[in-house]
């Protein structure tokens, strides 16, 4: 490197921090922070006067004194009793319930309404566009307000089911009234731990199975272990152990269980499997083991439960009572008690939020599936593919790609509209930390401050859960 | 040689199908589109009740409906002459009788025109801007437009306009000569400094932070308020009667809050996407700070903010309108989101077109404006169309600081004796309004999509 | 503010500090209006009618305000608040005054830093329920569902007498007094409480008034009235004897009708007192002489006003009850104007 020829070295000119590229960014910077530092100074120095003018001080003992309010739906233990910050958690606990429950219905329904309007059926197409174009072009609160009115005017009252107006369904075990939908709760006696552990090796054994059947189809090929197999085997231990404790009636009951189980899951292949196995086929016997689980769970702690309490109505109660049992349910005075009372506010917030946000979930989906190229689904079908294979192994897992990270803002957008809580009076975390504490204790700064913390953290949160998903299911360049 | 265990591959030629039938016609086209297979007959037959439940329970509310009436009373007795008691009859005649509240909201009787006029002004000013077949010298026109709005809806002397359209011109004037001269960073820190003369007092500020009071050179500063008082002192009949925000209320509102914030978060909001593009650190921390922050909190609570803790943030004794305060926040909200979709615009280009602006030798502003900046934000449209419209449905969130919008006076209209138990039809009035506002921006988005694609003609 | 939009964002960073809180009537007289915080709509005490202009009993009391400090009880701009950004609106100066059906409490009036200047309504929390439903007392209600408005005090009360009698209850909370009522008409809802005036408000518009019954049990004391921000004594004097000069007016049976023959002169020394005939009353607030005259004149004295709005030709129908005259065995009573 004898030839290399330095530049001369310049003397540094006071110019060259506008002119030269070199210095210039670290100009603009420091401007940019001395300006950015003035300004939060001056607004924290005219804030600390204005609560020195109030009198006020910057405290969070509020926190600590008791709130002397009730809120209605507490999924902890809470009464007016307690304290401004625990009524804060339960106001935080029913945020993130809704926004929970609101973003898996968004989902189901995003994702039938997406494949529908490019259903080749023309009558159903276009009413999958009146759905999207109405929902997607009326603001949200106006919906949450008209479904608000509608679930409180269509439904009957309580007392309607006491004079035989109304009656209640599933069995007699839900009632669905203009104050909320009141649903059965499980009630576990001595003998559900067996049930709970009979599930746990289930669950495992399938979970091995599915790993010797990826084996297998490395080694040959052999397509992996079907969805019926998977959960087959979660929801047979279950049944055995649940069988285990009934009697004649109940052994009788179970059969009649697995024959309808049986049937659920042989049209479930044939219809459903295209849309739960989004992802490629390795994972499909996860996702089956997955579905197996919740359908086994939602049997044994709900619908055996259920038909046990009409059964015991007709044969009478057996000798044998199972471990889990349903509490019911039953009107008392004025209002239903028993059971869990699935509010009018958080219903029609929930069916609002998930029709609003299915509606946006439809087009992501939609343009998602017209993105992979139709040659795609050619080649399918010219190796001899059924079309709902090719759905499920060629189509969806590169929509897949397309569709994730627009999902990630339509799910952020949806937990953070549930804050329109206010509108149907549903008791979110604005409701009480960000409406009531604030009212009562005249904390506005703190109460705003803590309320957009939580938000900003649940949104982070939200959004790196989504972009490790998302990482999993990008294109592998290699 | 086909392996038998694996299943989807066929092993025998399939037999040559007979020809296909004639398939047009109304028949074949509906076995075609609405009865191809089981599942399909089982969803026409369910949208087909769907479709009749719905109409039928609709239909006969709808084109039954009362127009004329003083009161819901006096619509239910309409409705009992008519089509016997209890009938299922919408009460229009609330839209007929409230119509000016819900379009003009406690605006003044005799200033109605003022409005519309600025509406007017507002289609023309916008004219040019969606649709290129305009002649571009309106475009100049539309410049002007925000300030005539401003003066014919809010009212007052018309030199207040004149001053802020000559200060940002001011503005605007020097930057340019600046950046020619000097380079744009100067440019920019000239144009601030003119505004900063123009549209407020330095010397108060300083003074009165070293604990001076009074007002040196107050008499002068700010240049804007000096231009007003000599504008009203030699023309002081050019005025109209004021109006004060409160007083603007149903669609009027939406329309403003919207139209605002559309125009001034969309520039906002290439800046900060271009900060986050950005490879000085401090730049890029802050603009990443800022989307991250507002777009992680609901509007609902930057609207609350707004309401509650702005003043405690401003110095003390400042009154600030709470329509400018909402307009602020619905900015800021809105320009991070479409800070996000330029974003990714900017993503899609390829790197070898920034490497074609170094190679001709233009410098970074000039390579955004002339090169970058086209192409990302024509990939962007779409994004930024639903950012808008997201942006106007969110107007009516504005309801839970107490301003009049129209879900608000649904509230007060409901309050009042003659109309209370009135429901459904005014959500159906609201509701199609919006929808309609909507749904031709998201037509424009297409339309404006096709006209832009350039390849593939 | 001048110019809206243009000014207060100068205005913003260009005053300095020290205006704050101080001389809110210079500040009222400056802008020629006064901004007056009132409900978003309640029958009877604020809703605008269908030309916009704002009226009920709550309304009465800033226009007479307005008439005294500025001569012209039109010169009010109301602020439409709801139970829960009211407050906040008056602490950060957005209005001189509020007016909405607001309840004296001692946390208000200690931690949150307001003056309230008199009850012009004294009311109490009480339950409508419909007759259907066979229930005849409060403590009736074990297990029932009922509305509430949050951010109100109503809420509180409602907690402590349910746990006081050791009853359970279910709270549906809603925003506005139009929700609550199409709420409770619903069916959603087997009570509704709020004040027993409001009560019968929202009763006089049901369709079938006489199939709702409002229980006897009024659970707690609502003094209803306006109030001011802490630390401006002047002005919450002005807006304290504009609203006492309507309670005294009725005492002394000065009327819209006859205010004209009186300020001419009367034997009454405190009649002339009040209408600036002698003494000087007004300079000693600040005002001109004639400012109770202008104040009573605006929309009658308190008996005028509530029979207006509230009284029982109205379709509200509210009895005067403890908002009788003091020489009537009720509880208004205004100090003597000396």
């Amino acid at each position: 490197m004898s030839l290399s020829t330095q530049p001369p070295k310049e003397p540094f000119r006071l110019g060259q921090l506008l002119s030269d590229t070199r210095y210039r960014s670290i100009t603009i910077q420091v401007v940019a922070l001395v300006l950015f530092a003035l300004g939060l100074w001056w607004l924290i120095g005219n804030t600390a006067e204005n609560l020195k003018n109030l009198g006020k001080t910057f405290s969070f003992d509020f926190l600590g004194q008791r709130s002397n309010y009730d809120i209605n739906q507490r999924l902890i233990p809470y009464d007016s009793t307690s304290t401004h910050g625990r009524a804060a958690l339960v106001g935080i606990l029913n945020t993130l319930l809704v926004a929970a429950m609101g973003c898996v219905l968004a989902t189901v329904i995003g994702v039938i309404a997406g494949v529908l309007r490019l259903s080749k059926n023309w009558l159903i197409a276009r009413l999958m566009t009146v759905y999207i174009e109405g929902f997607r072009n009326v603001p949200l609160l106006l919906w949450i307000l008209l479904i608000f009115a509608l679930v409180s005017e269509s439904a009957p009252a309580p007392r309607a089911f006491a004079n035989g107006d109304a009656n209640m369904i599933l069995w007699g075990t839900m009632a669905i009234t203009n104050r909320g939908i009141y649903v059965p709760s499980p009630v576990f006696t001595h003998g559900a731990w067996l049930i709970a552990a009979a599930f746990v090796v289930a669950v495992g054994v399938a979970a091995w199975l599915r790993r010797k059947s990826l084996r297998e189809q490395a080694a040959t090929g052999k397509p992996p272990l079907p969805l019926w197999q998977a959960a087959g085997v979660v929801l047979g231990l279950t049944g055995l152990v649940y069988l285990l404790q009934g009697g004649i009636v109940f052994t009788l009951l179970f059969v009649v269980q697995l024959a309808i189980i049986a049937a659920i899951f042989i049209y479930v292949r044939r219809f459903v499997r295209p849309a739960l196995q989004y992802v490629p086929s390795q994972r499909a016997s996860a996702t089956a083991t997955a579905l197996g689980a919740l359908t086994a769970l939602l049997w044994a702690i709900y619908i055996s439960p259920a038909l046990w309490h009409m059964l015991t109505g007709v044969f009478g109660t057996p000798a044998f009572t199972p471990s889990i049992t349903l509490d019911v349910p039953a009107l008392g005075g004025f209002n239903f008690t028993g059971g869990f009372n699935v509010r009018n506010s958080l219903v029609a917030l929930w069916l609002a939020l998930s029709l609003y946000t299915g509606a946006f979930i439809a087009e992501v989906v939609r343009s998602g599936i017209v993105a992979v190229p139709k040659g795609q689904s050619e080649a399918a079908a010219a190796l001899g593919m059924p079309a709902s294979r090719s759905m499920s192994l060629v189509i969806l897992p590169q929509a897949m790609r397309v569709i994730v990270p627009p999902m990630i803002s339509q799910y952020l957008n949806l937990t953070k509209n549930s804050s329109l809580a206010i509108a149907v009076g549903y008791m979110d975390v604005r409701a009480t930390l960000g409406g009531i504490t604030i009212n009562q204790t005249g904390r506005e700064l703190e109460g705003m401050l803590l309320m957009g913390v939580f938000y900003l953290a649940l949104s982070l949160i939200i959004a790196a859960a989504g972009n490790w998903f998302n990482a999993r299911v990008k294109l592998k360049e290699r | 040689m086909a392996d038998p265990k694996i299943a989807y591959v066929r092993e025998t030629m399939l037999p040559p199908q007979a020809p296909p039938g004639n398939d047009t016609g109304a028949v074949s086209w509906i076995r075609e589109n609405l009865l191809s297979s089981w599942l399909n007959v089982i969803l026409t037959v369910l949208s087909l009740w769907l479709v009749y439940y719905v109409v039928s329970h609709v239909a006969p509310w709808l084109l039954r409906g009362i127009w004329q009436a003083d009161s819901l009373a006096q619509c239910r007795q309409i409705r009992d002459e008519m089509y016997g008691a209890g009938a299922n009859v919408a009460c229009f005649a609330v839209i007929t009788e409230r119509w000016n509240q819900l379009v003009f909201g406690f605006y003044p009787r005799s200033g109605y025109w003022r409005v519309i006029l600025a509406f007017v002004l507002l289609v023309v000013a916008i004219a040019p801007v969606l649709f290129a077949a305009l002649p571009r010298k309106m475009l100049w026109f539309s410049l002007v437009s925000p300030l005539l709005m401003f003066f014919l809806i809010w009212g007052g002397t018309i030199w207040g306009p004149i001053a802020v359209g000559l200060g940002l011109a001011a503005m605007v004037g020097a930057g340019v000569l600046v950046t020619r001269k000097r380079g744009m960073l100067l440019g920019v820190l000239v144009a601030i400094g003119v505004g900063i003369l123009w549209f407020l007092n330095p010397f108060a500020i300083v003074w009165n932070g070293v604990g001076g009071a009074g007002n040196p050179l107050g008499f002068l500063f700010p240049i804007d308020s000096l231009i007003t008082r000599i504008g009203d002192a030699v023309a002081p009949g050019l005025a109209l009667p004021r109006v004060l925000s409160k007083d603007i209320g149903g669609f009027t509102l939406s329309f403003i809050i919207g139209i605002a914030g559309i125009a001034l978060s969309l520039p906002l909001g290439i800046l900060l996407a271009l900060g986050r593009k950005s490879n000085m650190l401090i730049i890029n921390t802050l603009s990443v700070a800022f989307i991250e922050v507002i777009r992680g909190v609901p509007l609902i609570v930057w609207l609350f903010t707004a309401s509650l803790l702005l003043n405690y943030f401003m110095p003390p004794g400042t009154n600030f309108d709470l329509m400018l305060r909402v307009i602020i926040m619905v900015t800021l909200f809105s320009a991070a989101y479409i800070a996000e979709v330029v974003r990714g615009g900017l993503a899609a280009i390829p790197k070898g077109q920034y490497e074609a602006a170094d190679a001709l030798g233009l410098d970074y502003w000039k390579a955004m404006r002339l090169i970058i900046l086209p192409q990302a934000l024509k990939i962007s449209i779409p994004g930024i169309v639903n950012t808008f419209i997201g942006l106007f449905k969110d107007t009516t969130l504005v309801v839970f600081i107490g301003m009049m919008d129209p879900v608000n006076l649904l509230g007060s209209i409901r309050a009042n004796t003659a109309w209370n138990g009135i429901y459904w039809e005014l959500f159906l009035f609201v509701g199609l309004m919006f929808f309609i506002v909507c749904f031709l921006m998201s037509r424009y988005s297409i339309y404006l999509e096709k006209r832009l694609r350039r390849e593939h003609r | 503010m001048k110019k809206p939009l243009v000014f207060c964002a100068m205005g913003a960073l260009a005053l300095g500090a020290g205006m704050a809180q101080a001389a809110t009537l210079d500040d009222v007289k400056a802008r020629d209006v006064l901004n007056c915080g009132t409900n978003t709509g309640l029958a009877g005490f604020a809703a605008p009618n269908a030309d916009g202009v704002w009226e009920g009993f709550d309304v009465a009391v800033c226009r007479a305000v307005a008439a005294a400090v500025l001569g012209d009880p039109m010169k009010v701009n109301f602020v439409p608040t709801t139970g829960a950004t009211r407050f906040t609106a008056l602490a950060s100066g957005e209005i001189d005054m509020l007016s909405r059906v607001t309840t004296w409490t001692f946390q208000r009036d200690v931690e949150l830093k307001f003056d309230f200047v008199g009850v012009n309504y004294y009311d109490g929390q009480g339950f409508i329920v419909p007759t259907a439903l066979g229930v005849t007392s409060a403590k009736e209600l074990d297990g029932a569902t009922v509305c509430i408005q949050t951010g109100t005090t109503t809420e509180l009360n409602l907690a402590d007498f349910f746990r006081s009698n050791g009853i359970s209850y279910e709270p549906v909370p809603i925003e506005t007094n139009a929700e609550g009522q199409q709420q409770y008409l619903a069916g959603t809802c087997d009570a509704y409480t709020t004040d027993s005036s409001g009560l019968a408000a929202t009763r006089a518009t049901f369709e079938n008034p006489q199939d709702h019954i409002i229980l006897p049990e009024i659970i707690s004391k609502e003094p209803l009235g306006p109030l001011v921000r802490h630390g401006d004594s002047d002005w919450a004097d002005i807006v304290r004897w504009s609203f006492f000069a309507l309670v005294a007016a009725e005492e002394f049976g000065i009327t819209s009708a006859n205010i004209e023959e009186l300020s001419a002169g009367t034997d009454n020394p405190e009649v002339n007192r009040i209408l600036g005939v002698e003494g000087n009353l007004g300079a000693q607030l600040g005002l001109d002489a004639e400012w109770a005259k202008r104040a009573i004149a605006a929309e009658g004295n308190y008996g005028e006003i509530f029979a207006k709005y509230l009284g029982v030709d109205t379709p509200i129908g509210l009895e005067r009850g403890l908002n009788a005259q003091w020489t009537e065995g009720g509880l208004q009573y205004a100090p003597p104007f000396r």
